[in-house]
């Protein structure tokens, strides 16, 4: 019970630091980007003055940076992030509304992916250590490692959908079909990267002293493995698993621009390139409350499997 | 916890492994079926039979007749008064007409005006509306929709971009300023089908601006109700052959056959997709999977494979805009003598750039007004009838005049930004004079809107990439760029009497003599050498060769419902390909250079150009100026750190033998990630008046 308040306390306390943070981001990210050189009216052509006068009086670009800085907090305190500089027709609201789904869902999807086939890999490779098994896993795993997306999803695209036509070559509506090729390229570096650190942390627990005692005390190896050591080997993957869900969401942009897919990650960099103040302003924050609130659910499943971890103020 | 939850290793991997095997059998069983009829080689057409009014027999036409167009990029709206970028136009001109319209082989048309009258000083325009026009929703077209739209267009409130269209039109700019109220604009209905417009002066191209989605027509009561977003599917009322009937935003824009529109009968296309492929490469990978019909370009360094394996989809053709170099005129060392720039203009020898460096068909240029303009022949200075030998010696002696030798090279800065091409350009340009002349060229790179913002400046630039893609199919429009003081004078010319050219020829009305004034003003500006003209803009793109009815023009304006598939021909009788009637798929593809037959000293030359070509983001070849290093600044870094996603990497070894040497994964080019957006985007920017960052 007493843990329990502490953890309640522990996830308000944690959930209030947003604020203060999300304000320093919006800060500095709104500042950076205006000191950025040029302005997303600076194209090839040279505007006519009077045009240009229009177009910024539209985005109130006629203001002063700190009018329009308390602006756009007034704005987003309502979670109006306004409209897009770039794609005229759409708020920035609609975009990420509508990009927002397509990330989750390929970022989510490549993340169980990897976590299952990593765990599953690494632990094999671990209880097999040394072993022929081990050897090959751990060197497809290297290769999943090093091999970049953008040479493995190209060589997926030409087999699986030129030459074999089994899937799309990319695009994206939402059937199974189009998911597969980015879930997979995506997931694949993870996928290795997983297990091997499932593996290097299972061989560390099956040496560790209370693994030595609960085979002395005669249990078969398969519980051995299933009730003592896995939740110990996990948890280093478990804190690996924010950032890098995080990041997969957050989504790689060259699988959207390989297999063409709406996702956030190209809006980021195009919004960037083009200057369009609002859009990456809107993708900033959204990333940002992203990665706090990954990272404090992984806290929280950390302490979960690993006892010795606690939240209460009294220890 | 509960205990059972260890369990799950044991059944659940095993478990998952098998759900996820199944639904990936699953989904590829589906498609499978589907795309093995159409994969990897494109069925050849039947032969076209035309009816009496040149249209295809409905015998030839294939069954199903929906066109997957790539369109490279997402429009920035649906707007037509905020357009600007081709993705926006390529989808406007299939949903609204204009006055005038174009035919597939890009000559002016009657549009939604049946017939005009011109007044005898050119500055009255009369448009007579057809009375059969009407809107998607049932409601005619009528005089005071142009009225409405255009002054809508050229309204302040609007903050359009482009409404720099309607500067012919008598008080556009006082209306732009805010001067004057919008209801100010030389335009005015004379009666429900009849429309006026006055104009400043005569502007014999004003014709030709009316295909500009700046002066469309929108529908009045769907925009006052729906505001900004007027232009979603649902309300979007629209003139033309095509309605919008669904925008996935990054994925998909679906038009139907609008069956309002005058001339629906004649419509074949009943459904078109534009997809916005950012990608070359992915784009390439789906119409080969037979998913695309048209794609928006291909990839850079896939010429020759695809000329190889794809000859009858690969369409390569002339595009209205020019690619060069400009000298900043304002800053030594080419202030002066236009002799010292005349020398690095003959140096280049832009038959091995086009060849050898941008791989592309690109025609080599003398000149800044691209051919295909009707009616119009620019001047040709008397050294582009030389041979490139002469024309180094040339150079090499007015080098010396100005006094510069191999002691005291010629020092400069090219800038340029990103784009794989505009890097090439720059490398083998610095390393073509590095050895004609000894020039010592240090490169350059800046991110976009650096670069566009230096370039404006004039203040750090000295030789700098640049080039011009006109909406118009007008000289004026190029001459245009030059003028003293001019928005878009990047080069700090200032010739009085070339600006008195200028105005001149805004002023004349005759097409002989506006003609000629454009000939003699053309040839003025070339031998001032304010630029260093390099070559001509083509479009390239993989078209399937079922969809007919399409021509290639210099606007590369390609409307849907000039379209049609025809009936593949049986297997048997490939003959039948041959005769593809009013195919416009010339391919004017660079003649295949034998460096066998060239001299020691040539072959020595290809082989820097190929170099430069080949080091892409690599290290400089050793022949260019070594210091480089505030090349290497954060930006340059960046680019280079990018992934490349348009490698080669995809294509197996025996294509990659395919591709020639130069354009291979050596050079896979790392600035195509994300910074080629900048430059394609910008182009986008711009639409019609895009320059030359093109790749």
């Amino acid at each position: 019970m007493i843990r329990d308040t502490g953890m309640a306390r522990h996830v308000i306390r944690r959930l209030l630091s947003l604020l203060p943070t999300l304000f320093m981001l919006i800060t500095v990210a709104f500042f950076l980007m205006r000191a950025a050189p040029g302005g997303p009216f600076d194209s090839e052509k040279l505007l006519p003055p009077e045009i240009e006068a229009n177009l910024e009086a539209k985005y109130h670009m006629d203001e002063s940076l700190l009018q329009q800085y308390f602006r756009y907090l007034s704005q987003i305190a309502v979670l109006d992030f306004g409209p897009s500089i770039q794609y005229k027709d759409w708020t920035v609201n609609e975009l990420i509304g509508q990009a927002m789904p397509v990330s989750l869902t390929i970022g989510l999807s490549a993340m169980v992916l990897a976590f299952l086939f990593g765990t599953l890999f690494g632990i094999t490779a671990a209880l097999r250590q040394n072993t022929r098994t081990d050897y090959i896993l751990m060197g497809v795993g290297m290769l999943g490692i090093s091999i970049p997306n953008f040479v493995i999803a190209p060589i997926l695209i030409l087999l699986l959908a030129v030459y074999a036509g089994w899937l799309p070559a990319g695009g994206w509506d939402w059937s199974i079909a189009s998911m597969v090729l980015p879930v997979v390229t995506l997931s694949l570096p993870v996928t290795a990267y997983i297990a091997r650190l499932t593996r290097g942390s299972m061989i560390e627990v099956m040496h560790s002293n209370f693994i030595r005692s609960a085979r002395a005390k005669g249990l078969p190896e398969s519980v051995v493995i299933r009730r003592h050591a896995l939740r110990p080997a996990l948890a280093p993957v478990i804190s690996f698993l924010g950032p890098a869900t995080a990041g997969m969401i957050s989504g790689s942009v060259i699988i959207e621009r390989i297999f063409s897919i709406p996702g956030l990650g190209s809006y980021f960099v195009q919004g960037a390139l083009n200057r369009d103040y609002s859009l990456v302003m809107g993708i900033v924050i959204f990333y940002g409350v992203l990665i706090i609130v990954l990272n404090f659910l992984v806290d929280l499943i950390y302490a979960w499997l690993n006892p010795r971890v606690r939240y209460d103020d009294k220890n | 916890m509960q205990r059972g939850t260890y369990d799950f290793p044991n059944l659940f991997y095993p478990f998952v492994l098998i759900v996820v095997l199944a639904s990936l059998l699953a989904a590829c069983g589906k498609d499978n079926q589907e795309q093995l009829v159409n994969h990897k080689r494109h069925a050849k057409p039947v032969a076209l039979i035309l009816d009496e009014n040149g249209r295809p027999d409905p015998s030839v036409l294939a069954q199903a007749q929906q066109l997957h167009r790539d369109n490279g990029q997402e429009p920035q709206t649906l707007d037509p008064h905020l357009a600007e970028g081709l993705p926006s136009a390529h989808i406007l001109r299939d949903l609204f007409e204009g006055l005038t319209s174009e035919s597939p082989d890009g000559r002016i048309i009657p549009g939604a005006a049946i017939r005009w009258n011109i007044s005898r000083d050119g500055k009255t325009y009369t448009f007579y509306l057809r009375r059969d026009a009407h809107w998607s929703n049932g409601d005619p077209v009528t005089s005071e929709d142009f009225v409405y739209s255009l002054r809508r267009s050229a309204d302040p409130a609007t903050a359009s971009k482009y409404a720099a269209v309607l500067l012919p039109i008598e008080n556009a700019d006082e209306v732009l300023n805010g001067n004057l109220p919008p209801d100010q604009l030389g335009v005015s209905a004379m009666d429900e089908f009849t429309l006026q417009i006055r104009m400043k002066g005569p502007t014999p191209y004003f014709l030709a601006l009316l295909n500009h989605p700046s002066t469309y027509p929108v529908h009045r009561a769907s925009v006052e109700a729906h505001g900004s977003a007027f232009s979603r599917p649902g309300n979007l009322v629209s003139n033309g052959a095509y309605v919008l009937s669904d925008w996935i935003i990054r994925s998909r824009i679906e038009l139907v056959k609008n069956p309002k529109y005058w001339d629906a009968q004649n419509v074949i296309i009943d459904k078109v997709v534009y997809y916005p492929f950012e990608d070359q490469s992915t784009a390439l990978k789906r119409f080969r999977a037979g998913k695309l019909d048209w794609t928006a370009e291909v990839p850079n360094n896939q010429f020759k494979w695809l000329q190889q394996h794809y000859p009858d989809e690969l369409v390569i053709s002339p595009w209205l805009g020019s690619y060069f170099f400009g000298f900043n005129l304002e800053r030594e060392p080419f202030i002066a003598d236009p002799e010292i720039r005349l020398a690095l203009v003959l140096a280049l020898d832009r038959e091995l750039l086009t060849t050898k460096v941008t791989q592309f068909g690109e025609l080599p240029s003398f000149n800044l007004v691209p051919p295909g303009i009707r009616d119009y022949i620019s001047p040709v200075p008397e050294w582009a009838e030389w041979t490139q030998a002469e024309r180094e010696a040339e150079a090499r002696r007015l080098y010396a005049e100005a006094g510069y030798s191999e002691a005291h090279p010629l020092k400069f800065e090219i800038r340029y930004t990103a784009g794989e091409n505009n890097k090439k350009m720059a490398l083998a340009a610095a390393s073509l004079w590095k050895q004609v002349l000894g020039v010592q060229a240090t490169l350059l790179n800046e991110e976009n809107r650096v670069f566009l913002q230096n370039r404006d400046r004039k203040i750090l630039t000295q030789v700098f990439q640049s080039g011009w893609i006109s909406d118009y199919a007008d000289p004026y429009s190029f001459l245009n760029l030059f003028r003293s003081g001019g928005g878009r004078n990047y080069y700090g010319y200032n010739n009085s009497l070339y600006d008195a050219l200028l105005d001149e020829i805004a002023a004349e009305r005759i097409p002989s003599r506006r003609r000629l004034l454009m000939y003699e003003t053309e040839r003025l500006l070339l031998t001032d050498v304010p630029f260093i003209p390099l070559y001509t803009y083509v479009t390239k793109r993989m078209v399937n060769p079922l969809l007919k009815g399409w021509q290639s023009n210099v606007m590369d304006h390609h409307y849907s419902k000039d379209m049609y598939f025809l009936k593949a021909a049986a297997d048997e009788k490939p003959a039948a390909a041959s005769a593809t009637g009013d195919q416009g798929q010339e391919e004017t593809l660079p003649p295949e250079n034998d460096e066998a037959a060239l001299t020691g000293q040539e072959a020595q030359r290809l082989k820097a150009a190929d170099d430069a070509a080949a080091a892409g983001a690599g290290p400089e070849p050793g022949s260019t100026a070594p210091e480089d290093a505030e090349t290497a600044d954060p930006v340059e870094d960046t680019e280079n750190g990018e992934p490349a996603t348009d490698t080669d990497a995809g294509v197996p070894t025996e294509e990659k033998e395919g591709i020639a040497e130069p354009g291979t994964a050596a050079e896979a080019p790392p600035a195509d990630g994300t910074s080629k957006d900048a430059s394609t985007e910008d182009v986008a920017d711009d639409d019609g008046t895009r320059e030359g960052t093109l790749q």
